[in-house]
């Protein structure tokens, strides 16, 4: 009988406290189908950690106890589809988003987010315009390309040889993201001797190799995807070329070593935003709440989610509000210590100091450079 | 000069890919007046296939050798993509043949965009990496110019096959029948000719011309994936025309010619054009030469009949 | 309209008048009805409005003069960009869109005049092909004109398009009235756009039934006849051809305005077969069906996405195909059955080579195709 009534005391108290806690929907958005969709579970995944670990925690705002909640929504990697997903947050009243994955998608939308008033920061958009836009809460916590082919500009002018090749895919990452690499090449003291193009499309690069072949370069910087990147390096052995290769983040995947076959050497080298996940500072301890959570492996942007989803929450307990009005000015002045290092925003709302780690292709997988 | 022959040898084994995919576009419209959209498609279908049969006579033939494993990948894939022809004929066009012309083309772009929706659902939508059975690694350079094993056994397949064509068409009595039912159905029928029967096997032949072209394919570049087709097939439709549509040797021709313009004009268009344009327009050559070919000389560079037969 | 009401099952024949009240009511609610399922639904039939612009503009070509327009999607490139052009920060240019909107239509038009004077004696289906290698030149050419003079920024595309203000009240800002209460603007696009489809149709109604009208109708059903009367079949294709990309200038023009962002991407070979799709979906020929076409065919992806994927979880637990592998599936089903099966489409056209008074009563077959 006593055991009872603790009990109900205890449920009743339980009751009594879940009505005084407030709900708050933070949104995320990224590809759950189709072939990204590993990268978009990855970037929902670090969200739900964040959020189920501050939620364990306890997070108090304007005196009520608060919890959090995700709406995960598929924005199949589509830039019209992300509009949609993005209204549709909007509309379902989330404080928040995490998101989108691919630049292409956060771009378009970035705008409805700020028409709606509600804060973004995506874990994996690289593209500089995103933050170019004058959009008062739109943030990252990935490097943006700027950061990347400056990386690589300078890291192919001067550590793997003067006379560089260029190539991008003529889509909006490619080129966005070898323009930069020129940049950092010239300014490096390379000598960029061949620029040129192909399409996210094409397989056959033997008519532009072999152009490039005849100005004699030392390495070849490939601005573009895995699955241009793999038959690539076949073509260049193919045609006697003895170059190193460099791709940005885009190459920098397990579907390159598959496509290249034994083409890929140790000559072969790749860039991606932000720390290995064994050099972030919070990076293994991460890990294993992470696996023990979801039993998977972290893929590349958990970390960079999860951190996100922190910064909005750190913005809202500083505002003392959920409400976007209230925290969004607080999102730029965050300030702690993260799984990938110091989460603090610059004035554009890119995070400050993103690292950018070289890889080098050894025995059979990508190791950080020296 | 070595740049420049570099950029012929790869011109000619783009081409002799684009020749062999061409004939199946040249003997369906030479018979039935038809763009065969799908057929780039078939091309890709047919790879796939040969992957995955290659893959299970690995498993559990792995003692067999490079090239009768290849060649038992190709068999199967082959052999499907001859009853696929045979299947898009029978259901989709066959019943279309009288209809109105725009129907069948509409038909056509339908199945074409099938056949990848279902490759896409079968082995999913990112690349596949295609064993390497024949060597894709350089032989000593000639005169400055590499190629591959790959390399020369396209262009000799290719040229086999188109010979073993010509000769069928030619010399045959079933390659008789396809020509008296390419110049008039009707008459041909009257002859005693089969026509529906004349009509499935150019899809037969057409298809598995497609399926070896598919296997070189991706042989040479290693891969294969769902989307695969569809420019080769386009172009190689281009080339047909190029050629002269109808005309086997035409699309021989123009096969050849036009992944020899791609090449050495994505090589040479910058300094051709002063700088003003560079290899991201590499892709609209098949286009305009499409585009000039069909406004001057609709017959193609060897046709000779009349295009006008709606 | 009244083809619309005539469409309607049971009622259309019974109480044309009604059926009509109910088409007239059904346009004016929709939004009011689709905002009850949330605003992504009055964003998608936004959506579905532009497209039934272009299916009309289309169905011009197609349907009307039997020209197969597989590079339709050219045109409205060619107005979006125009429209980008003259009204965004691009080249600082900020026209009104009364000046900017008939400059986009104008262009096209303009467009299809150029490929229509060297094309036009092709038959059908070589006309097909040609017109498709157009389309992809002009996305290449628009992805590529940013070197050596940035025309159209590449691949990036253009990004801050002024939004749509009407005597100086910008729409994209919504209508306050009162203090509390304010319309979204998604809902005055709608009108805007809905009004621009009236216009349309209106504009298709008389032009379908005058001389220009039936002799289209003349050289689809045989060329060789309509020039023995007298029909100058040159001019009249032209005609249909810059006509139909007019109202394609139009959509691209209001398009680039309501998403703010125009990039080549948008502007890919699958778009065309979309439109083609739904136009074939809905019966050639026939505004009724064509206009369904457009409102189904873009729906469907966002039922699929309600439908599908629940219903997939539901019965095996997991997503098997996902909504974009389901509406290809269904749109390539979609034209090889139509074909087959009712090739006129869903809402067969009546052969209407005069007024309707004239006609009720000795409808004959739904051949159109010819």
């Amino acid at each position: 009988m006593k055991h009872t009534l603790v009990a109900l005391a205890v449920l009743g108290l339980g009751a009594s406290a879940v009505q005084a806690q407030e709900v708050v929907k933070l949104g995320t958005a990224a590809p759950l189908t189709g072939t990204q969709s590993h990268l978009g579970k990855d970037i929902e995944n670090g969200v739900r950690l964040a959020i189920e670990e501050y939620n364990a925690k306890g997070v108090t705002l304007g005196g009520k106890k608060v919890k959090f909640e995700v709406q995960a929504e598929d924005d199949q990697a589509d830039p019209k589809t992300a509009t949609t997903v993005a209204q549709r947050l909007v509309d379902s009243g989330v404080k928040g988003v995490i998101g989108h994955l691919n630049s292409g998608a956060s771009i378009p939308a970035s705008r409805i987010y700020n028409e709606g008033g509600i804060p973004q920061v995506s874990p994996a958009s690289t593209n500089p315009k995103l933050t170019q836009q004058n959009f008062k809460a739109t943030f990252r916590t990935i490097a943006n390309d700027v950061q990347q082919g400056l990386a690589i500009g300078k890291y192919a002018a001067t550590k793997l040889g003067t006379k560089i090749a260029l190539i991008d895919d003529r889509t909006a990452y490619g080129q966005g993201l070898a323009d930069e690499v020129e940049k950092a090449v010239k300014a490096s003291g390379g000598k960029l001797v061949a620029r040129e193009f192909t399409s996210d499309k094409a397989t056959d690069f033997l008519s532009i190799l072999t152009r490039i072949k005849a100005q004699s370069p030392d390495v070849i910087v490939y601005s573009g995807m895995d699955t241009q990147a793999g038959p690539m390096l076949k073509q260049i052995k193919q045609l006697g070329l003895n170059v190193k290769f460099i791709t940005g983040d885009g190459g920098c995947t397990g579907e390159v070593i598959k496509l290249a076959g034994d083409a890929i050497t140790g000559n072969t080298f790749c860039t991606q935003p932000g720390l290995p996940l064994d050099k972030m500072p919070g990076g293994k301890n991460f890990n294993e709440r992470f696996k023990k959570r979801f039993n998977a492996d972290v893929q590349i942007y958990a970390p960079y989610a999860y951190d996100a989803t922190s910064a909005i929450i750190e913005a809202m307990k500083a505002a003392n509000s959920s409400d976007p009005a209230k925290y969004a000015a607080s999102i730029g002045k965050v300030n702690f210590p993260g799984v990938i290092g110091t989460v603090a925003f610059d004035a554009k709302g890119d995070i400050k100091d993103g690292a950018v780690t070289v890889y080098q292709f050894k025995a059979g997988k990508w190791e950080a450079a020296q | 000069m070595e740049t420049l022959l570099q950029q012929t040898v790869n011109g000619l084994v783009v081409g002799s890919v684009y020749a062999l995919v061409a004939l199946g576009y040249t003997m369906v419209y030479g018979i039935l007046g038809l763009i065969n959209f799908a057929h780039g498609d078939v091309l890709m279908i047919g790879a796939l296939v040969a992957l995955e049969a290659i893959r299970l006579i690995q498993l559990y033939a792995p003692d067999l050798g490079l090239i009768p494993t290849l060649l038992g990948g190709l068999g199967v894939s082959v052999i499907v993509c001859m009853a696929l022809g045979y299947t898009i004929e029978r259901t989709a066009y066959r019943r279309l043949r009288n209809a109105p012309r725009l129907a069948p083309l509409i038909t056509a772009i339908g199945v074409s965009f099938l056949l990848q929706t279902l490759a896409m659902i079968i082995w999913g939508r990112n690349y596949h990496t295609f064993p390497q059975l024949v060597s894709t690694t350089p032989l000593e350079p000639v005169a400055g110019v590499f190629i591959t094993p790959v390399q020369i056994a396209i262009l000799v397949v290719s040229a086999t096959l188109m010979v073993a064509l010509l000769l069928l068409v030619n010399k045959t009595r079933l390659g008789r029948a396809m020509r008296a039912t390419a110049e008039n159905h009707k008459v041909a029928s009257l002859m005693g000719v089969d026509t529906n029967k004349i009509i499935a096997a150019t899809f037969i032949i057409g298809s598995a011309l497609a399926a070896v072209a598919g296997v070189m394919f991706s042989s040479n570049y290693g891969i294969a994936h769902y989307a695969m087709g569809f420019m080769p097939g386009l172009k190689a439709f281009t080339a047909a025309v190029l050629g002269g549509i109808g005309n086997l040797g035409g699309a021989m021709l123009g096969g050849l010619l036009l992944g020899l313009v791609e090449s050495i004009g994505a090589g040479y268009i910058e300094d051709m054009s002063f700088g003003f344009l560079n290899s991201s327009y590499q892709d609209i050559f098949a286009f305009v030469i499409l585009g000039i070919v069909l406004i001057f000389r609709p017959t193609g560079l060897l046709g000779e009949r009349v295009a006008d037969r709606a | 309209m009244n083809q619309l009401a005539l469409a309607i099952p049971w009622l259309g024949k019974r109480n044309p008048a009604a059926a009509r009240w109910v088409v007239i009511a059904l346009a004016l609610a929709a939004p009011l009805i689709a905002v009850l399922f949330g605003k992504t639904w009055v964003r998608i039939l936004d959506f579905a409005m532009l497209y039934v612009m272009l299916a009309i503009g289309l169905n011009l070509v197609v349907g009307f003069a039997g020209l197969l327009d597989l590079g339709y999607i050219a045109f409205y490139a060619v107005g979006a960009y125009t429209f980008a052009f003259l009204a965004s920060p691009h080249f600082d240019i900020h026209l009104p869109f009364w000046l900017a909107l008939p400059a986009g239509a104008a262009f096209a038009a303009l467009a299809g005049i150029i490929l229509g004077l060297p094309t036009l004696r092709l038959r059908g289906d070589y006309l097909a092909i040609v017109t498709l290698g157009f389309g992809e030149i002009v996305r290449i050419f628009l992805n590529n004109l940013n070197h050596p003079i940035n025309i159209t920024n590449g691949p990036q595309g253009i990004n801050m398009v002024d939004p749509l203000v009407l005597f100086g009240w910008d729409i994209s800002q919504g209508l306050q009235i009162g203090e509390s209460f304010k319309i979204n603007s998604l809902f005055l696009y709608y009108y805007v756009f809905l009004a621009f489809v009236v216009l349309s149709i209106i504009l298709v109604q008389r032009l379908q039934i005058s001389r220009i009208g039936r002799a289209w109708a003349a050289i689809r059903d045989d060329e060789l006849a309509a020039k023995a009367i007298g029909i100058n079949t040159r001019n009249m294709k032209l005609l249909a051809f810059s006509l139909g990309a007019t109202f394609g200038g139009v959509s691209g023009g209001l398009f680039a305005a309501f998403q703010g962002f125009v990039s080549p991407e948008s502007f890919s070979l699958m778009e065309s077969i979309a439109v083609l799709t739904m136009i074939v979906f809905g019966g050639m020929g026939n505004l009724a069906g064509v206009i369904v076409g457009a409102l189904a065919l873009t729906a469907l992806p966002e039922i699929l996405r309600y439908v599908a994927v629940p219903v997939q979880q539901a019965l095996f637990d997991r997503v098997i195909l996902d909504p974009e592998v389901l509406r290809m599936l269904l749109l390539s089903l979609a034209m090889i059955f139509m074909m087959l099966l009712r090739p006129s489409g869903l809402i067969p056209a009546y052969s209407r080579y005069s007024r309707p008074e004239l006609v009720v009563g000795k409808q004959s077959s739904g051949e159109v195709a010819k």
